[in-house]
């Protein structure tokens, strides 16, 4: 995804070049009355401000919006190439809700985008709302959990996992504002303010310009919840903290990877409880490990905020156990391990982190401090690593991290059990091309692994074992086990079999900046080599355009149902706690 | 210079270090370089920072060696390139220094050489350098560097 931002600026200047103006907020946002948004006209060419005519519903513009738009004669794309006029207006609210439909004209170029603004209840349906998001969360991610956590006897489950039992349901629509295809930042931004955009972008509608802070913002739900409420907020993610799906949350930046920038953003919001990896981002650049490049020591501002530091399981108990109202718990510099790494095989960075705790204990501590506020709150649940698992091509981890992923929503499911004035939606952000397609049996004859492969009847049924009731399988490398196959990926060597040596990395590049397979796997008995099926550029296996699934239960979950855009998700949040009402007094 | 330009002459130092098999053995200082393993660049890893080693302290501003992997380098012409302890997935073009790894040690060339396969291991050699530090050309913030280095295949 990551490549995917140069070719997106060539994009975005030829359809600019190609077309009339754009309006920012696009055609058909659904925007909640009262919310602040930025406000932008992109003109194809420079054009004079005298020959500019905007109206909403037929009025001059200034009248509606409340605001006079900035005029931009010309805005500089790279080398200073002129993209052409554009006019801005930032912070614009619209209080009553209705159909606002704008019209643009400058000369010979037009342009008409209606936007939907709408209000909520009076009241809140929900006092907490608990959004559990397992990054890349897929079908087969949900079906394997579910095989390998708790078997499977003559075609039916032997149990069930928690989000098995929530009883509203809608499919999901992740598709970004620019392709069918989409990333972590615009599926969750779409989650988080109720507009889609683009691959990259959070918080914002991506513009033409190069600059990744400038672009046209729209309100986050953690900024709506301040504006609006006095509920707790509360960040919990096995990922760097400043990751797209926890960022999401808060942020405002046309590149995610603005890590440093979007650290600041935490702090300009101060989530009562942020919980995750990323510490690298929090320190001064002269620390050994940091990766900001200024001295700012966001530690110490945490602290001074009034924040309890917790960076180890033990930490974080002790800080659970303190009145400060606000937790930062950072585990690791960067990403967090994941539960097989951390509890199995003390594999990937457990060494040098061995004290992270998993994401059940973050989500308890969460809810224990959250819940202290009378008022209610709103945590924000993601289990990164199935996502990053999933990336390349290492299904044992993703389905372990779903487990996980489940456990949490199984603590929400035990929180909301107590306090049935709770909202829960357990979703993914987008999907992954995998799917279980049956198993792979080493008793099998021969000795070429893919003869092991069991399909149709012959697949039978996996044969983990969970003597302790944990819920997760007493070893991975059992003997028969699930065999999950990749719709595409980078070329790599399939070895048929969990890696136990620490997370799989299926190609690595070359001179040419092409990805080839690792030849670290070549050599594992039985491996065959899997030629890739998307550009050399690509290092992993990519998301699927897919829909998401999402479930719900509680107060409000009845507003999730059928085909649903991501953006509408949103809607459906701000309703269950009346943002478009004030209730702070 | 055009990539194809590029190309050829990186082809041409290719087979001149082919030709050269004791490169590093040229080198007058080669015999005192102490190596330097990767598990012994940190004494601490921890969440609000890494602490270096006493050996990495001791052995700062004097000729080492070390072994590890040459991650594609940032640029055709870049000065320095990324060694890594294991052969990386990541595409610098595309990412920022930010994800890398923390373990990485910035490797300075004394005068160009060729890129090496990214599963070869490698052995680079130069003047130990710790400290953060930004490259003034790509703005690459390392903690670890070789400066004057030169590396071969082994």
């Amino acid at each position: 995804m990551r490549m995917l931002l140069s070719a997106l600026a060539v994009t975005t200047f030829l359809a600019g070049a190609a077309q009339a103006a754009t309006v920012y907020p696009l055609d058909r946002a659904t925007i909640l009355a009262g919310s602040p948004f930025d406000f932008k006209v992109e003109f194809d060419g420079v054009v004079k401000p005298e020959d500019v005519k905007i109206t909403v519903n037929g009025q001059d513009y200034k009248s509606v919006l409340g605001k006079e738009a900035e005029f931009v004669a010309e805005e500089k794309g790279k080398e200073d190439k002129i993209l052409g006029s554009a006019l801005i207006a930032r912070g614009l609210t619209l209080p009553v809700e209705g159909a606002y439909k704008i019209e643009v004209t400058a000369g010979s170029q037009t342009k008409t985008v209606t936007w939907d603004v709408y209000n909520t209840g009076m009241t809140q349906k929900a006092k907490n709302v608990i959004f559990i998001l397992g990054d890349g969360l897929s079908v087969a991610h949900r079906t394997a959990a579910r095989i390998m956590s708790k078997g499977m006897t003559e075609g039916k489950a032997n149990g069930r996992l928690n989000m098995d039992d929530l009883d509203h349901m809608a499919f999901i629509g992740t598709s970004s504002t620019e392709a069918i295809a989409t990333d972590s930042a615009n599926t969750m931004s779409a989650y988080m303010t109720g507009h889609k955009t683009a691959v990259n972008a959070l918080g914002v509608y991506g513009d033409r310009t190069p600059d990744s802070l400038d672009d046209p913002r729209v309100e986050t739900l953690a900024e709506a919840i301040r504006r609006q409420t006095k509920k707790s907020i509360g960040i919990v993610t096995t990922s760097e903290i400043q990751d797209a799906t926890p960022a999401a949350v808060v942020s405002h930046t046309r590149k995610r990877a603005d890590k440093p920038e979007i650290t600041g953003m935490l702090l300009d919001v101060k989530p009562d409880v942020v919980l995750g990896g990323g510490s690298a981002y929090f320190l001064p650049k002269e620390t050994a490990g940091s990766k900001r490049k200024d001295d700012k020591d966001y530690i110490k501002l945490f602290q001074e905020a009034g924040y309890a530091l917790a960076t180890s399981k033990s930490e974080l108990e002790t800080a659970a156990g303190t009145n400060t109202g606000k937790i930062l718990g950072l585990f690791h510099t960067g990403n967090m391990d994941t539960l097989l790494d951390r509890d199995f095989l003390k594999k990937g960075t457990v060494e040098k982190f061995p004290n992270q705790p998993g994401l059940v204990d973050m989500t308890n501590v969460a809810l224990g401090e959250l819940s202290k506020n009378p008022e209610g709150f709103f945590l924000m649940i993601e289990a990164a690593n199935i996502d990053k698992m999933s990336h390349p091509l290492d299904w044992d981890r993703a389905v372990v991290e779903t487990i996980e992923f489940d456990k949490a929503v199984g603590a929400a499911r035990e929180f909301a059990a107590k306090n049935p004035d709770t909202l829960i939606v357990v979703t993914g952000d987008h999907t992954h091309g995998v799917s279980i397609i049956g198993t792979v049996d080493d008793e099998k004859p021969g000795t070429e692994m893919r003869e092991k492969v069991g399909t149709y009847a012959a697949a039978g049924f996996p044969n983990y074992t969970d003597e302790n009731g944990d819920g997760y399988p007493d070893k991975i490398n059992v003997t028969r086990r699930l065999f999950l196959a990749a719709t595409n990926g980078p070329d790599h060597y399939e070895t048929f079999r969990p890696k136990l040596d620490g997370p799989f990395v299926p190609a690595i590049q070359n001179e040419k900046k092409e990805y080839v397979a690792n030849e670290a796997y070549k050599d594992v008995p039985g491996a065959v080599f899997v030629q890739g099926n998307i550009p050399k550029e690509g290092d992993s296996g990519v998301h699927a355009v897919d829909d998401v699934v999402l479930q719900s239960t509680g107060p409000g979950s009845e507003g999730f149902k059928g085909y649903m855009e991501q953006s509408d998700v949103y809607r459906v949040l701000a309703d269950s706690m009346a943002l478009g009402t004030k209730q702070t007094n | 210079m055009n990539p194809s330009d590029v190309k050829t002459t990186r082809r041409d130092v290719l087979s001149l270090i082919g030709g050269l098999p004791l490169l590093l053995c040229a080198r007058p200082s080669a015999a005192a370089a102490a190596s330097l393993t990767f598990g012994e660049l940190y004494s601490r890893f921890g969440v609000l920072g890494l602490e270096f080693s006493e050996k990495v302290k001791t052995l700062s501003g004097q000729e080492v060696s070390i072994r590890g992997f040459m991650a594609p380098p940032l640029k055709a012409e870049a000065a320095f390139f990324v060694l890594t302890e294991i052969p990386m997935s990541l595409c610098p073009f595309c990412s920022s220094d930010a994800d890398w790894p923390d373990n990485i040690v910035v490797v300075y060339l004394g005068e160009k050489q060729t890129f090496v396969q990214p599963s070869r291991t490698i052995e680079a050699q130069g003047v130990l350098e710790f400290g953060s530090w930004t490259d003034p050309e790509t703005g690459f913030v390392s903690l670890l560097r070789l400066r004057d280095a030169q590396y071969a295949a082994v």
